[in-house]
């Protein structure tokens, strides 16, 4: 796909969360929107995925350490084809396959459970080191939260995959630098987050904007290139990037549009994709 | 009892790992720098490049038993019981237990017969938190027989198990040749009828000899071995305990939330007068495992207390 195809295809996922949350009346909208290209790129360009056959064993395997932005997540598998666009309303609805959090045993294409921060990365350290360890040739990308990366676990994690050159992780840190309790140096700064991972013996690649389709694609290109070591990209992006006033708020963290708002932010994406 | 052959329930893991080892290469063996005290450290030996040490970070460790249980593989996970059911409680509950994930738990060093180290590695509480989680199986095991066809169901079994082992050499009472391992299924070791013993890991062969000192003294003691905590063979704890009409449970843990409490849940709709036998909400204290044991009235002579107690 061009950039411009999959910005379009991210414009369609930002869409996705704001219907998510709405119907949902919670979740988490900032986190979300300021992965969506992310998540675009990683469905539509990167990743080896087959939505008719979501449990392909030869399949590139993604874990949304940040598992609270689901909604990105479940807007870009549904975008996919991993199931019906429809579903995305039922969002956190009693029933639904689409919890709060992901399950890997309720939504298809969703490859491993996570929610609890920190401990998704474990996993995807896991994946990687079993691909390595049984000779399979996919690859392993996890994306993680600026504020998720105050868990002692991630770094637990880190240590182990850089003494394991695990070159077949890509770590994604989605640094749009808000948390729950207010900026990341408000709250208890983990930065520098891009030394800190190659501290850990990572491949750290700075991607001056995680919101700009060619850098992702130039970020993920160097990825691919390197041997020896797991890669860490880390993605200066904006949260809730794409509806105006949810951008670089602190408030959109985890609250859902009302009626009026779920309104302006669908005409604000609307005419950004019309635009593009 | 000078004869009997006595060995810790971690070793038969650490050697039935090996065994397993050279009949399936599906799974890998983790440990988090304890493969030494483990007995994991013996297959590393034999399989070098299938054993992952992720150092002191037992959080991970779990993590990453359930990256790799998550492409369809197995992963045995290692450390006291204490780092895997304590510290990495979550980790297990939602990286493993949540999605319901092949990972073995191999928790060896569980309970007050750690002896010396004290109470910070006595774990008296594992088995209250790992029957807590759904879907977790709990096994514990009472002898090196028992725990090496534990390893072995555990690998064959689906899902996530949690198998809790000792640090303390105990006597070795089942024959290998006859023996039978059903995960879920209580053995019937000794048949009475004045009262039924209910009893897991190295508190099954105190209850045997409790039952046997019993005996002499005119109670007829029923032993029931539950190796597999959770799912806890209900059936088989509800006819005795109609038969007997008393029940003692034993177990090297705390009163809370383990066997005892499994046992009295399975029993309250049949209800008969259950005494509990096992550590009383305090914590341990250092000493030699044999000692602590005593001192806690977990041995063959605690268990006749109980139950005389209880037909007072």
């Amino acid at each position: 796909m061009t950039d411009t195809e999959l910005a379009r295809v991210a414009c369609e996922i930002r869409k996705g969360i704001i219907v998510g949350t709405h119907a949902a009346k919670s979740g988490h909208p900032g986190g979300s929107l300021s992965a969506a290209d992310l998540f675009a790129y990683l469905y539509f360009e990167e990743m080896n995925v087959r939505p008719e056959e979501p449990r392909w064993d030869g399949r590139d395997r993604f874990v949304l350490s940040k598992g609270h932005t689901a909604p990105g997540l479940y807007a870009a598998l549904a975008e996919r084809g991993f199931f019906p666009k429809e579903d995305l309303a039922t969002l956190r609805h009693v029933g639904s396959h689409l919890q709060g959090h992901p399950n890997m045993n309720d939504t298809p294409g969703v490859d491993m459970s996570t929610g609890s921060l920190g401990q998704g990365i474990s996993a995807a350290v896991g994946m990687a080191l079993s691909a390595k360890h049984w000779g399979d040739p996919w690859r392993v990308y996890t994306l993680l939260g600026d504020g998720e990366v105050e868990e002692g676990q991630v770094w637990e994690a880190a240590m182990f995959a850089g003494n394991h050159a695990l070159d077949n992780l890509v770590v994604i840190v989605d640094h749009n630098g808000l948390q729950i309790d207010g900026t990341i140096e408000e709250v208890n700064s983990a930065m520098p987050i891009a030394d800190k991972f190659r501290a850990f013996k990572f491949h750290v690649i700075e991607l001056a904007d995680g919101n700009d389709m060619a850098q992702i694609r130039a970020a993920f290109a160097e990825a691919r290139g390197v041997v020896g070591r797991p890669v860490c990209i880390v993605a200066e992006t904006v949260k809730g990037k794409g509806v105006s006033f949810m951008e670089g708020q602190v408030g959109w963290h985890g609250k859902a549009p009302n009626d009026e708002q779920y309104e302006q932010a669908m005409a604000e994406l609307e005419a950004a994709g019309k635009e593009l | 009892m000078a004869d009997v052959k006595k060995i810790a329930t971690r070793q038969s893991y650490g050697e039935a790992l090996v065994e397993l080892g050279a009949e399936h290469d599906d799974f890998v063996v983790l440990d988090a720098d304890l493969a030494a005290a483990t007995q994991t450290g013996k297959f590393k030996a034999a399989y070098p490049d299938r054993f992952f040490d992720c150092g002191i970070a037992e959080q991970n460790l779990m993590g990453v038993a359930a990256g790799i249980a998550a492409t369809g593989r197995v992963a045995f996970a290692s450390t006291f019981a204490m780092f895997a059911a304590g510290r990495a409680f979550e980790q297990v509950r939602n990286s493993i237990g949540y999605p319901h994930l092949g990972v073995k738990i191999g928790a060896t060093h569980a309970g007050i017969s750690v002896g010396e180290d004290g109470a910070t590695h006595q774990c008296n509480e594992d088995i209250a938190l790992m029957r807590s989680i759904p879907g977790m199986t709990v096994v514990v095991p009472a002898d090196d027989v028992e725990a090496r066809a534990a390893v072995r169901a555990a690998y064959e079994t689906d899902g996530p198990v949690y198998l809790r082992l000792g640090r303390l050499a105990v006597p070795v009472f089942n024959d290998p040749a006859t023996y039978e391992f059903r995960l879920g299924k209580g053995v019937l070791l000794r048949e009475g009828t004045d009262v039924t013993i209910v009893a897991c890991g190295l508190m099954v062969q105190a209850a045997l000899e409790a039952a046997g000192t019993l005996a002499e003294r005119g109670v007829s003691a029923e032993v029931i071995n539950i190796h597999t905590v959770k799912p806890l063979d209900e059936e088989l704890v509800r006819a005795s305990a109609a038969k007997t009409g008393r029940v003692v449970t034993c177990e090297e843990h705390s009163v809370i939330g383990g066997l005892g409490d499994a046992v009295l849940s399975a029993l309250a709709e049949c209800p008969v007068p259950v005494r509990k036998l096992g550590v009383r909400d305090v914590f341990g204290e250092s000493g030699p495992a044999a000692d602590l044991l005593h001192k806690y009235g977990l041995d063959a002579e605690g268990v006749v207390r109980e139950v005389e107690a209880l037909l007072a």
